[in-house]
């Protein structure tokens, strides 16, 4: 039965949470079967400590590569050493989380092991003979169902759709890999890396609340901030927010922005245009908040406030403090 | 210096889709295609660079058919100097990516100083080809880039990741894929849409003999979500 290789994300020496998705995908898909469950991780010497959580997810192999010239992630050298160790493994398919990472290595990976590809997928089955994988396509629209039939498959996985599951099985063994560089690892070496203090990224987040041009000003963020603040989660935008300078792309939630797959996605003052209904086709649940009781928003919001979005997101706020008081 | 640009066409976003019967497929039929919006940020920065670098030529690649013939007009009213359309069925990621590789290696007698793709097509939403290639040239590739700035033969790039950017430093030649963000795109003007009918576009085959495995079997719409509360 296939032997699985997953590919586990860190930043800063953390573990990222869509990487422990994609390895309990991958054992669930093992039950069955029995074939060996590997994980790669790759980072700064620090990274050997958290081989181990990677156990209590199933992995029984996990394989380090811990150098300081890996802390800053260079897509060809991490390319490089994820295929070496697919194959040394004997690994029918590589796994991926579908985050800028992921996405940026795994087309890389399948080119090296000849392998077929499905990018972003929402579900997945896999046997011997071939991987099965549904991904949306046309932004959101349709889904399509990839077929992968050859010797080895590389398959990213959307994050937030798929849980994470801790297994009792803790046996695992870790395998420490020297690093040699190679000429071609060095030339896509990140020197830097600029983040946005503080902020939780759309993509990330369980609950993503975001604002459209129905908030009628700037500085009517304020509350979309709060909101989002109270609940846990981020701040999100439309893109006519975006283009009106209200709000940067990086928070752009469409077809030009972001795909998000939040827990919870509460809509406030967006009309529900094709192009922004693309970014949000697998939130869990959706609450969309609009003066227009004809707005398109509500044709695929779960639960639809109609009424002033300035009003209602004081109450709102209002109400989510009194039970985290409470709480 | 050699500016390589791949472009590929989408359904207009408006567009309603229909299923074909075979359901691998939409129906084509009333339907208008327009160069992707990616990619038109991915044209516009390689007329950029020409605009700052004496002697730069931007030649542009499509894998594709006749269909074609309307974004490549688009493209050379934009600015773009030349184009190559690859005649080859295919709608893999690892065909086209091996289809432009061969083309382009062949057209420039060995690698173009940059070429430049948009970060995916919004209909497939693959995201695959612009890494792709740059493992079938060997040469460095930097996707979803919202800035690029050229000093001499040196490149410095910022691509986007979660909450957040990564900066690179990269000597050409290079890949990069365009995100949003990257530039404004420029609307065609009048000069421009005349001498684009006179151009000529180059066509080639490629040599596919290694051949993609990933198959396409079935389109279908999203399952219906019950209707919501209204409150
Ligand atoms: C190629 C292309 C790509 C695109 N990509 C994206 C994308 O990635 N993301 C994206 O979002 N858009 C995208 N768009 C734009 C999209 O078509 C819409 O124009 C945009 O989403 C509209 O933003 P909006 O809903 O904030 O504004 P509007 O459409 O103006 O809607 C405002 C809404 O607010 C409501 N409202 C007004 N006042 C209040 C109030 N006081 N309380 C409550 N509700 C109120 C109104 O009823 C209305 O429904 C794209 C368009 C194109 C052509
Ligand atoms: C379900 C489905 C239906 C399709 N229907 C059609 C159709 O009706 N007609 C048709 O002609 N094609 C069709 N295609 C092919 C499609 O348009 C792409 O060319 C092909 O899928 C490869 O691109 P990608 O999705 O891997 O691109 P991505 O990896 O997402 O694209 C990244 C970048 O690669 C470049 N690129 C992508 N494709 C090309 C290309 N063909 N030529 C030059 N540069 C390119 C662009 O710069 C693009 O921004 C279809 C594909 C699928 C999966």
């Amino acid at each position: 039965m296939p032997n699985i290789l997953v590919f586990i994300e860190q930043r800063e020496n953390r573990i990222k949470p869509a990487s422990l998705e994609a390895l309990s995908k991958a054992t669930e898909l093992l039950r069955t079967s029995g074939g060996t469950l590997s994980a790669v991780l790759i980072g700064a010497k620090e990274i050997r400590e958290q081989a181990d959580i990677l156990g209590n997810y199933g992995a029984s192999v996990v394989h380090v590569f811990a150098d300081p010239q890996l802390e800053t992630y260079s897509a060809n050298t991490y390319a490089r050493l994820i295929a070496e160790t697919a194959t040394s493994a004997g690994a029918e398919a590589v796994f991926f989380s579908a985050t800028a990472m992921g996405k940026d290595l795994a087309p890389r990976v399948a080119v090296r092991l000849q392998a077929g590809i499905a990018s972003d997928c929402i579900a997945l089955e896999l046997d011997e003979k071939k991987a099965i994988a549904k991904r949306f396509v046309y932004s959101g629209k349709l889904i399509s169902t990839i077929e992968l039939t050859s010797a080895i498959k590389v398959v990213s996985l959307r994050p937030n759709s798929f849980s994470i599951v801790e297994t009792k099985t803790t046996r695992h063994e870790t395998k420490l890999h020297d690093y040699k560089p190679e000429p071609f690892d060095l030339k896509t070496i990140v020197k830097e890396i600029r983040s946005l203090p503080g902020k939780l990224d759309v993509t990330e987040a369980d609950i993503v609340v975001a604002g459209g041009r129905g908030m009628q000003s700037e500085a009517h963020f304020k509350l979309i901030e709060d909101l989002a603040s109270v609940l846990g989660g981020a701040a999100g935008a439309s893109r006519a927010v975006v283009d009106l300078g209200w709000r940067g792309h990086s928070e752009q939630i469409g077809q030009t922005g972001k795909v998000i797959s939040p827990k919870l996605y509460i809509a406030c003052g967006i009309s529900g245009a094709i192009q922004h209904l693309a970014g949000i086709a697998s939130s869990k649940t959706i609450v969309a908040i609009n003066k227009d009781k004809d707005a398109p928003i509500f044709q695929v919001a779960d639960y639809g406030l109609v009424g002033d979005a300035l009003e209602i997101i004081p109450e709102f706020i209002a109400e989510m403090t009194r039970v985290n008081a409470e709480n | 210096m050699n500016l390589a640009v791949c472009l590929t066409q989408v359904p207009d976003t408006a567009a309603r889709l229909k299923i074909s019967t075979d359901s691998q497929t939409i129906d084509s039929e009333g339907i208008s295609f327009v160069l992707n919006p990616y990619d038109e940020y991915a044209l516009e920065e390689a007329l950029q660079v020409k605009g700052s670098v004496l002697g730069a030529r931007v030649t542009v690649f499509c894998v594709g058919d006749d269909s074609f013939q309307p974004t490549i007009r688009k493209a050379f009213a934009m600015g773009a100097d030349d184009a190559v359309l690859i005649e080859n069925q295919t709608y893999e990621s690892f065909d086209v990516a091996n289809a432009l590789a061969n083309v382009i290696r062949a057209q420039f007698n060995g690698l173009p100083d940059i070429i430049f793709l948009g970060k995916e097509s919004i209909a497939t939403n693959d995201a695959q080809v612009g890494a792709m290639l740059g493992e079938l040239l060997q040469m460095p590739a930097v996707c979803v880039v919202t800035s690029f700035k050229l000093e001499g033969s040196l490149a410095k790039l910022e691509r986007e990741i979660e909450g957040g950017s990564e900066l690179l430093e990269i000597e050409l030649p290079l890949i990069l894929t365009a995100q949003k963000g990257l530039n404004l795109p420029r609307q065609p003007n009048m000069k421009g849409m005349m001498l684009a009918k006179k151009k000529q576009i180059l066509k080639q085959t490629a040599d596919m003999s290694a051949a993609g495995k990933t198959h396409n079997t079935k389109l279908e719409l999203p399952p219906k979500k019950a209707p919501g509360k209204i409150l």
